[in-house]
């Protein structure tokens, strides 16, 4: 078996004339390059006529979930219960449907915004916030869902993605990898070389940016000056495709269409969503340094919840049984949030030399050993009259 | 490096954060070729605030916000430098300058030395760097031995709001890359301080507590550490003598053995992992320098060698006070 049979190149693909090994090889994919002028959109337009109604339906209970989870953990940021959150209130429609195009032996790569595609994935929802409450680098087994951590240096992930797909092909699974990035991350040098390996190594993945607009302050016409994000594709030989981020019906086909062509050997695709982030960046961030109130009214206006209710309401799809299931199902993730994370975590400080090797170094050991002796004599000051404060 | 601070200011109260603002403002207005950029150092004045109010007295020109790409960001004040300006980098987090290090170790340190000292590159390279803030995972790394182990780079980290001011002053007239490093657990403290009031030049270290019976060596956000151990072993019968190195290349061998030599006793602090960290240098040298004058080996508190934990955890690796104690504690030598 040589490498490029994973490519699944039609056998009877003669050569073209004047080709020569070494020169670019000519593509034999008819998925055309250029992606549309317009974002591709179903609410709203004849095609959602044709969605099936199970799907609308479970997008429409995740969203609402999503939305209500994207409030109380900002809410669980302003007491203090998580250090920090990144919210992606406007952007449910994006994660949501995303990893809902995913088979369960798929992967996905996400980033630090995309709880809720990992939550969509079936991480537990509280694991998938360990990261941001402070008590675990990734709280969930990435190979239980097939998830990889939530990934905070930016665009990182995306050769990960390239090389799990590669390995997966190599292996003859069937398997697809999807990687989330922001905008801003397209700037970043690792996602243009993961995009050129996926294309050389016609690897199964697909990128999905979900451009919402900024990069904490930096708007996308300081980020790029392509005519869309998706057109970075072009350059690489690999598909770009323009959605309404919004419209979790749109998402949701755009990326089954093309992590189906990516499993059936077609290769690689650059999605680009467009979406809007509601919220600031972080809790921490001051979004009225660099943006207007009335931009964000706007894109309310366009709400990806509301889309989806509008629709539904047209099909006569949103019985009240339906709303009041949705409503439940978000305010009992929700509560089971507050009272996970108003109570004190007590993460193991002995947890800190487990994992750094399969093996500790004998450093190590005895780093641990000091770490508990001291751990000693603090429980033993508390016992007493001692301060116990931490880390004296 | 020659010292730049001229204007007159006057005494004020303020933040680490807001003598760095300061800093750069001044250099600003000194020097037409002092130009800073990184991602979101303009409308929002950098997620630090560091670099407040720059674009609007400035122009975006001189501030530029850029695309997302930290290689590309340094590599691009590589080509300014080369061109006549002085630029002045803001790496957004510690380890977010990573992607930049290709950039850093194969041309801004070297190219001095590729050309022969025809194309010096006066940048200098702001990153906020260390813990105790609470950040998670990446937002957290003291990365200092990297930059230090690397020839070229001179690597300067302030533990006051005068240094602050000063030293940055200084990095940004310098004619060689300078790595700031920003101690950011030190950004919100506040003190009075002058900023026409010259301090001690790069590559001086200076002592920030006298003591007779041992000196404990640090810089940068373990310095407070140091201050408050020393305090606390007054009750212990220890009067501790603190020296901030203030630069860690250059290093001030002359002032570090000239105490050590006095004193006998050493103990270098830093949060950093300790394995191959600055600490080792350190601890090395003052031995082969002052082996006589010793009383005890030079000994070193660190960070454990493990990646920088979940910031529920922080606070069992960073060095404290009582780790500090120890150390001293562990000084009446006895074999
Ligand atoms: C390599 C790197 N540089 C800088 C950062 C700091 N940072 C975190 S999020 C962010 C903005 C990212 O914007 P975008 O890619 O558009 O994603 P969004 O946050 O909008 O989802 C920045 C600069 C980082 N995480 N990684």
């Amino acid at each position: 078996m040589t490498v490029l049979d994973h490519r699944n190149q039609p056998a009877e693909a003669a050569p073209v004339p004047g080709w020569r090994p070494g020169a670019t090889a000519p593509r034999t994919d008819p998925a055309p390059l250029l992606p549309d002028a317009e974002p591709y959109r179903v609410l709203g337009t004849p095609a959602a006529a044709g969605t099936d109604p199970e799907l609308l339906r479970e997008l429409y209970r995740r969203l609402v979930a999503g939305r209500r989870y994207n409030q109380q953990a900002t809410t669980l940021t302003k007491q203090g219960r998580l250090a920090v959150y990144p919210a992606s209130t406007g952007q449910e429609a994006c994660q949501v449907a995303a990893a809902l195009a995913l088979r369960p032996a798929d992967w996905l790569f996400p980033s630090y915004r995309d709880t809720l595609a990992v939550v969509a994935r079936g991480v537990d929802p509280l694991q998938a916030l360990t990261l941001l409450r402070g008590d675990a680098h990734t709280g969930y087994d990435p190979r239980a869902t097939r998830t990889a951590p939530l990934c905070t240096p930016l665009a990182t992930q995306v050769p990960h993605a390239v090389g799990l797909a590669h390995a997966a092909r190599l292996a003859g699974d069937d398997t697809v990898a999807l990687a989330l990035l922001g905008d801003g991350g397209t700037s970043e040098g690792d996602f243009h070389e993961g995009l050129n390996f996926a294309a050389v190594l016609h690897a199964p993945v697909v990128f999905l940016v979900q451009n919402n607009g900024y990069a904490i302050s930096v708007p996308l016409t300081r980020q790029s000056a392509a005519p869309t994000l998706a057109h970075k594709a072009v350059g690489y030989g690999v598909p770009g495709r323009l959605v309404d981020g919004n419209d979790a019906a749109a998402v949701h086909a755009v990326l089954t269409e093309a992590v189906e062509r990516a499993r059936a050997g077609g290769g690689p695709t650059l999605v680009e969503a467009l979406t809007y982030r509601i919220e600031a960046h972080t809790n921490a961030d001051d979004a009225t340094r660099y943006r207007q109130p009335e931009e964000v009214d706007a894109w309310r206006a366009h709400d990806p919840v509301r889309l989806l209710e509008d629709a539904l309401r047209e099909r006569g799809l949103l019985d009240e049984r339906l709303v009041a299931d949705a409503a439940e199902q978000a305010e009992r993730l929700a509560a089971r949030m507050r009272a996970e994370f108003h109570t004190d975590p007590a993460p193991d400080p002995m947890s800190l030399f487990a994992h750094v090797y399969a093996e500790p170094t004998q450093q190590l050991r005895e780093q641990a050993d000091r770490l508990a002796a001291e751990l000693a004599a603090e429980a033993e000051a508390e016992d007493g009259t001692g301060s116990g404060v931490p880390g004296r | 490096m020659s010292t730049a601070v001229t204007e007159q200011h006057g005494l004020r109260t303020g933040t680490m954060a807001q003598a760095l603002n300061l800093a750069l403002r001044d250099a600003m207005r000194a020097d037409r070729t002092v130009h800073v950029l990184g991602e979101d150092v303009g409308a929002l004045g950098g997620v630090f605030r560091i670099t407040d109010g720059l674009t609007a007295e400035f122009g975006p020109d001189r501030c530029l916000d850029t695309p997302l790409a930290e290689a590309g960001i340094l590599g691009t004040a590589v080509g300014m430098a080369m061109y006549g300006l002085r630029p002045v980098v803001e790496m957004q987090f510690d380890a977010f300058a990573y992607p930049a290090l290709e950039q850093l170790f194969s041309h801004v340190a070297k190219m001095r030395n590729r050309t022969a000292g025809k194309l010096p590159l006066p940048i200098t390279v702001r990153i906020p760097y260390g813990g105790g803030i609470g950040g998670v995972e990446h937002h957290s790394d003291a990365s200092e031995a990297y930059y230090a182990h690397t020839p070229g780079l001179h690597v300067v980290t302030p533990a006051t709001v005068a240094d602050a001011y000063g030293l940055l002053r200084e990095s940004i007239a310098s004619d060689d890359p300078v790595v700031f490093l920003e101690p950011k657990r030190l950004y919100w403290g506040k003190a009075e301080w002058d900023p026409a009031a010259a301090v001690e030049p790069v590559g001086r270290a200076v002592l920030r507590r006298p003591g007779t019976s041992a000196v404990l060596v640090s810089y940068g956000p373990s310095l407070p550490v140091c201050l408050e151990a020393a305090e606390a072993a007054k009750a212990e019968g220890w009067d501790l003598a603190v020296l901030d190195l203030r630069s860690l290349v250059p290093f001030d061998e002359e002032t570090a053995c000239a105490v050590v030599r006095s004193l006998g006793r050493a103990v270098v602090v830093h949060e950093s992992a300790g394995f191959g960290g600055a600490g080792a240098e350190i601890a090395a040298r003052l031995t082969e320098k002052c082996f006589h004058h010793l009383a005890a080996p030079v000994l070193r508190v660190t960070g454990f060698d493990i990646p920088y934990p979940p910031p529920m955890l922080e606070h069992h690796h960073l060095p404290g006070v009582d780790r500090i104690l120890d150390a001293v504690a562990r000084l009446q030598w006895e074999e």
